[in-house]
């Protein structure tokens, strides 16, 4: 005998919930909502309700969530009204975006082409042009969808999570953030206040490829490639995958194969068996598993070809 | 699941088509809702529900943005314009007009939010090309035209408002 | 009163009256519709594609404050309306009482002050189901140990619903012996669905003091809607009132009956206040009318490169209640029109229908009743014979075309096809592409190692259903008809049985009454959609409104012309013979300048008459045509493959549509670009499909796909033009031809890509990981 309580998910998370319910709800269930001016004011509205609040900034992927009951926070966190999480910049050597920078920002900015090329190539191919303008990059890496597009470029550019909670700051490097499909290391009473990464030196590139069916659609397979050279050969090489793998997945053999090698095809190719190695994809109505194995073999040579060419450019 | 039937409310104040507009709303309320159903603008439609479509587009501070997939709440001191706000004392404005000359529409349902994104898109890019375009529109779906009078229209559009500039 | 210079009859690309609202964000869809003391309506689907309902709990729902009513299949039992009748002489349940029987069916309805109120309130309704096994394929439905679905029809034992034929067996069998080749080609047309960008809804208004139902409801065919809701609630006709305000979008997905619009009227006349029901998009995608679904196999004989007979065969997955149009009735579309643009002189055709655990509908999508898949088949045929005989494409198709000194000509399946010049068509289209360059080009191409594909398909299309005699929907006859009041001071209402979704009627029938009396089209309001104030009409689907709403509107004029001439000789004081018409007047012949307007003419109908004639200039007319009409095409495309992921990239699209006399060319046009991206949408990514359990996947718009401007190609069109011999204005009809007939040339230049190496299929939609897997297969994958 089942009820309309214990049909429970299977998979494809947008037939999840009808599968459960009977029908999607397509407005939200009830919240208490709070727009705190600063970041220890929000803190302080977190520890309240603990996993019952969640915190908003762009909501481009909480509030479809939201609208699914997928999920119903009592509380809701807007840390829009929030000053000083809106830096796109360079600082002490360091690339820090803040938590309130959009997809759309980094789209335009003249800061993420060159040696943060693979942020500058993913932020156009995040979802669509309308949601780039209000989600935000922090939010998304927080959101933690194994099919996001900006864990791979973070990983494979070696970033780290910046967290604020009631103890201070804390630095999380991207590798240890995810946990799971939509799990990460961050504590109920923590907010993402920004993403930074180390200055790659002077001769580096990156790209992200992204095969999607259409504008707008998760990634079927997305490559993230970055490499920084060393006197003409790879010092440090970074690749990431996304949609192969319950997170998006560093191909932590084929970064190994490439650092202190020559930047010649039978690197590249071999760097481009290891990530298809380490990619763990399912048969999907996207495509079969062997499918998307070749496709990051393709883009991983594809990727590396561009970025060692931006590197040495 | 636990439905809370306590009614959470808020107030809120917003400029919407240049208008002060100052209601209390439930805190859940969508965007979209506030701005078809407590202001009765029914120019902006909803098409699917999850963000994919685009009829809700409206301008937030100048900027495109679905109203499916904001709260109400969250446009607090914003100003907000909607297909209503276009038009101005000297009939419709070279977007409008443009739409219409180039048979940019059939149906009408995604003509609004069609529209707001194109003149966003004009905004930062007075002479597109027709991959910008394509590209900027991307987020918004039309069923009727398949784009290519669309796309005229905006360079229609893009010429018109470099005469009358 | 002089005769404005500016008439803008046929053949003139005026723009749209319609658009001024819409631009504006003034135009009125059923959303926008909001009455004094409105109730929100919103429906429980079933989570499961097959179970028994142990029982439904509503009382937790029932207690939450701002709950209305909540309305179940057993309260609509009470009122015999837990059932209604498909379009084809099924039943369906409007509120399930025994089981469900696919996933996403209505089981109850929540009444509430508010829609998210409503939504709450779903959520506390508790269903207990005893899961059944699902059926979730034709192939396994028909098995013989299959879980039966409808076991609520007597005598329904399995779940076969029809088999059904068409053509001459013998005759066909025989070519078939004698051919010097038989090709053959197995293939799916999937599943999908029209999806305007506005969902279905309505409005119900039962007046509790008068009794009279007002329905605002998304409708393209609200007479027939009125006469059915009539007939399934008993109430009367006249008490009905239907008004299908501005459409977001049709495809046919608006021409069923929904459980929506049932529970809410009801609802309505139980609670006695308005009831607003807006469908949200899964509920869209997953429970209404559905599109295609065939399984088809086609058998086609040739001898000395001819064609000389072909042999179908065909299993329908028709989901949970058979709402298809009814074959044996429609010969229109279906697969009589199955040897398409050719003369193949012997053809059979066999269908077999089948229940499954899955939403019912199959008439939808911008296709006359079948013709999309016939369409698709013949040309994926057709392009795999040319590969089989190792003979170009194109010239395959010349050779076996119809002729055009053969028009009017007669298929072996008994169509008579009004009108064509085929060739001249296709040539246009060559020319256009410059296909003997681009062959050049893909051979250089294939040496580079690229994968370049030239697809071409033609299609000929059977739309403007009547005549009466033979078309009817649920007995309705398809006839269609047209109002012409022409007042006073000469500016006119035109009312229309039919209704645009977006085709621009208000402009084109404007244009029509232009052309016919010389009334300019801007002095002519154009009226549809209520049923209170529009002359009876089946509707618009099927390509039918030009071709048979178009004719009446001619038919009407020319009736009020006549009339017209009688007050001319009066006014002019000449006998009505000596009096000759040109467009908005008449003048006496041999003298153009002793002549009076359309408008001085309708002034004197009202105020000046001849004895014996009634006053007024106003009249109906009901036009049943004598034939269907058959507009007709040549589309081409090229595409190259990236062959390390499959993906496939339109590089060019030209579409030569010949679709009789075009009125508006701008609108014709549109609609026809219009047809290309959903057409494109279909083989390249518009996908309904289930898993075993019967769970739809497609059921939003992130599974659901549609093209956006960033995918669509850029159209090339071109047009050629022989008019339809029996239409009043020549006209054919053109909203479906594009979504007709432009799937398989896409998919043919996609196989054109791989034939070389073999390739003969690949089903749509034909996503990048299919075609990967096929390069793969013959070793062109990177």
């Amino acid at each position: 005998m089942v009820t309309n309580d214990t049909i429970g998910p299977r998979g494809r998370r947008s037939n999840r919930r009808f599968r459960e319910r009977g029908g999607v709800s397509v407005y939200p269930a009830t919240f208490e909502y709070f727009a705190p001016t600063s970041v220890d004011e929000a803190l302080d509205t977190l520890e309240r309700f603990g996993d019952e609040a969640k915190v908003l900034a762009g909501g481009q992927s909480l509030i479809p969530l939201m609208k699914l009951r997928i999920a119903a926070p009592s509380a809701l966190v807007d840390i829009g009204r929030i000053d000083g999480l809106d830096a796109l910049e360079e600082r002490d050597g360091r690339l820090e975006i803040g938590a309130l920078v959009t997809h759309a920002d980094c789209e335009k900015s003249d800061l993420l082409r060159g040696r943060y090329g693979v942020l500058g190539a993913t932020a156009p191919l995040v979802s669509d042009p309308i949601v780039r303008n209000r989600g935000t990059v922090c939010g998304s890496v927080a959101h933690a969808d194994p099919q996001g597009d900006w864990g791979s470029a973070l990983l494979a550019l070696g970033a780290e999570v910046v967290a604020q909670g009631p103890d201070g700051e804390r630095a999380i490097p991207l590798e240890d953030f995810c946990s799971g499909p939509f799990m990460t290391a961050l504590e109920p009473a923590e907010i993402v206040t920004s993403i930074r990464t180390a200055d790659p030196g002077p001769r580096a590139g990156g790209t992200y490829l992204k095969l999607e069916r259409k504008v707008g659609d998760f990634a079927t397979v997305g490559v993230a490639v970055h490499v920084s050279l060393d006197n003409g050969t790879i010092g440090r090489a970074g690749i990431a995958l996304t949609g192969v793998g319950p997170t998006n997945v560093k191909a932590t053999a084929a970064e190994d194969a490439l650092a202190g090698a020559a930047p010649d095809d039978d690197a590249i190719a071999e760097a481009a068996r290891l990530a298809a190695e380490a990619a763990q994809p399912l048969d999907d109505v996207r495509g079969s598993a062997e499918y998307k194995r070749n496709v990051v073999r393709v883009y991983t040579e594809r990727g590396l070809r561009t970025a060692i060419a931006a590197a040495q450019s | 699941m636990a439905v809370q039937e306590a009614v959470v409310t808020t107030p809120l104040t917003v400029t919407v088509n240049g208008q002060e507009r100052a209601e209390e709303v439930e805190t859940r309320l969508l965007l979209v809702h506030f701005l078809r159903e407590t202001l009765g603008l029914t120019g902006t439609h909803v098409g699917c529900d999850t963000t994919s479509c685009g009829a809700c587009t409206v301008l937030v501070d100048g900027t495109p943005m679905k109203s499916c997939t904001m709260f109400a709440v969250q446009a607090e001191g914003r100003e907000l314009t909607t297909v209503e706000g276009l038009e101005g004392a000297g009939g419709p404005p070279p977007i409008q007009e443009a739409f219409s000359a180039e048979h940019g529409l059939q149906c009408g349902f995604c003509t609004p939010g069609m529209m707001l994104t194109s003149i966003a898109l004009l905004e930062q890019s007075p002479s597109p090309t027709d991959e910008e375009i394509r590209w900027a529109i991307s987020g918004n779906v039309c069923r009727c035209t398949g784009y290519q009078n669309i796309v005229k229209a905006v360079h229609h559009a893009a010429a018109a408002m470099k005469e009358g500039s | 009163m002089a005769v404005a210079h500016e008439i803008r009859g046929l053949g003139h690309s005026v723009r749209r009256k319609e658009d001024a609202r819409f631009i504006r964000g003034k135009g009125n869809y059923v959303e926008d519709i909001s009455l004094p003391g409105m109730l929100h309506l919103e429906l429980l689907r079933s989570p499961v594609a097959h179970a028994r309902i142990v029982s439904i709990d509503t009382s937790r729902a029932e207690a939450l404050p701002g709950v209305v009513a909540v309305v179940t299949g057993e309260l609509m039992a009470q009122h015999s309306l837990a059932w209604m009748p498909t379009l084809s002489g099924d039943t369906q349940a409007v509120l399930a009482t025994d089981k469900v029987r696919f996933q996403g069916q209505e089981i109850a309805a929540v009444v509430a002050e508010s829609a998210y109120i409503a939504k709450d309130a779903l959520e506390l309704i508790d269903v207990e189901y005893d899961l059944l096994p699902a059926v979730t394929s034709p192939q396994q439905a028909l098995e013989p140990a299959a879980p039966l679905i409808r076991d609520d029809k007597e005598g329904q034992e399995s779940n076969h619903i029809y088999d059904w034929e068409a053509g001459d067996k013998e005759a066909t069998e025989k070519a078939l012996a004698e051919a010097d080749k038989i090709v053959e080609l197995e293939t799916f047309y999937p599943r999908c669905h029209p999806a305007p960008l506005e969902c279905c809804g309505c409005v119900a208004d039962v007046n509790p003091a008068t009794g009279k139902a007002t329905i605002y409801m998304t409708s393209q065919a609200p007479h027939a809607h009125r006469t059915l809701f009539a007939l399934v609630a008993g109430l009367p006709e006249h008490q009905i009132r239907i008004v299908s305000p501005d459409i977001g979008g049709g495809f046919g997905n608006k021409v069923p009956i929904y459980p929506g619009y049932v529970v809410a009227t009801a609802a309505s006349l139980l609670i006695g206040r308005p009831v607003k029901w807006i469908e949200d998009r899964t509920g869209n995608l997953i429970s209404t009318g559905f599109a295609r679904d065939y399984h088809m196999k086609g058998e086609l004989a040739l001898k000395d490169g001819k064609m000389t007979g072909l042999r179908v065969n065909l299993l329908s997955d028709n989901g949970a209640f058979f709402a298809d149009a009814q074959p044996t009735k429609f010969k229109a579309g279906l697969f009589h029109i199955v040897t398409g643009s050719y003369d193949i002189p012997a053809a059979h055709v066999v269908t077999k229908g089948a229940y499954t655990n899955k939403a019912p509908g199959g008439v939808a999508y911008r296709c006359s009743f079948r013709v999309t898949e016939a369409s698709y088949l013949i040309e994926r045929l057709v392009q795999t014979a040319a590969y089989e005989l190792g003979v170009d494409p194109v010239e395959l198709r010349m050779k076996n075309f119809v002729q055009p000194e053969q028009m009017p000509y007669e298929s072996a399946t008994g169509f008579l096809y009004d009108s064509g010049d085929y060739p001249a068509a296709m040539n246009l289209a060559l020319e256009k592409l410059g296909y003997d360059e681009l062959r050049s080009e893909q051979a250089a191409a294939r040496e580079e190692g690229r994968l370049l594909g030239i697809g071409v398909a033609f299609f000929t299309e059977v739309v403007g259903a009547g005549h009466g005699k033979e078309y009817d929907i649920a007995g309705l006859r398809m006839f269609d008809s047209a109002e012409l009041r022409v007042h006073p001071t000469g500016k006119a209402i035109l009312k229309l049985g039919v209704r645009s979704q977006g085709q621009g009627h208000e402009t084109t029938f404007g244009q029509i009454i232009a052309h016919e009396l010389g009334i300019p089209y801007e002095d002519v309001e154009v009226q549809e959609g209520d049923t209170d104030n529009t002359p009876y009409g089946l509707g618009t689907y099927a390509s039918r409104s030009t071709p048979v709403a178009g004719a009446a509107a001619s038919m009407i004029s020319r009736e009020l012309r006549e009339k017209a001439r009688k007050i001319a000789g009066h006014l002019l004081e000449v006998s009505e013979d000596d009096l000759e018409w040109e467009t908005g007047r008449f003048f006496v012949k041999g003298s153009p300048d002793r002549a009076v307007t359309i408008q001085d003419i309708a002034f004197a109908a009202y105020t000046n008459l001849p004895d014996g004639l009634q006053a007024g200039l106003e009249g109906v007319h009901y036009y049943d045509p004598p034939n269907m009409t058959f507009p007709y095409g040549a589309y081409a495309v090229v595409v190259e493959i990236d062959r390390g992921t499959g993906e496939w990239r339109v590089q060019r699209m030209v579409a030569v549509d010949d679709c009789g006399v075009r009125i508006n060319p701008m609108i014709v046009e549109g609609q026809i670009m219009g047809g290309l991206t959903e057409g494109y949408g279909i083989a390249a990514m518009e996908l309904i499909t289930f898993d075993d359990d019967g769970n739809c996947i497609g059921s939003t718009f992130m599974d659901y796909l549609l093209p956006t401007a960033w995918e669509t190609p850029v159209f090339e069109l071109g047009e050629t033009s022989v008019p339809s011999p029996h239409h009043p204005l020549g006209a054919k009809g053109v909203g479906e031809s594009a979504t007709v007939g432009s799937p398989a040339a896409y998919v043919n230049a996609v196989i054109d890509a791989l034939a070389h190496a073999g390739v003969r299929n690949i089903d749509m939609p034909v996503t990048s990981d299919k075609v990967w897997h096929a390069l793969a297969e013959v070793g062109l994958a990177e």
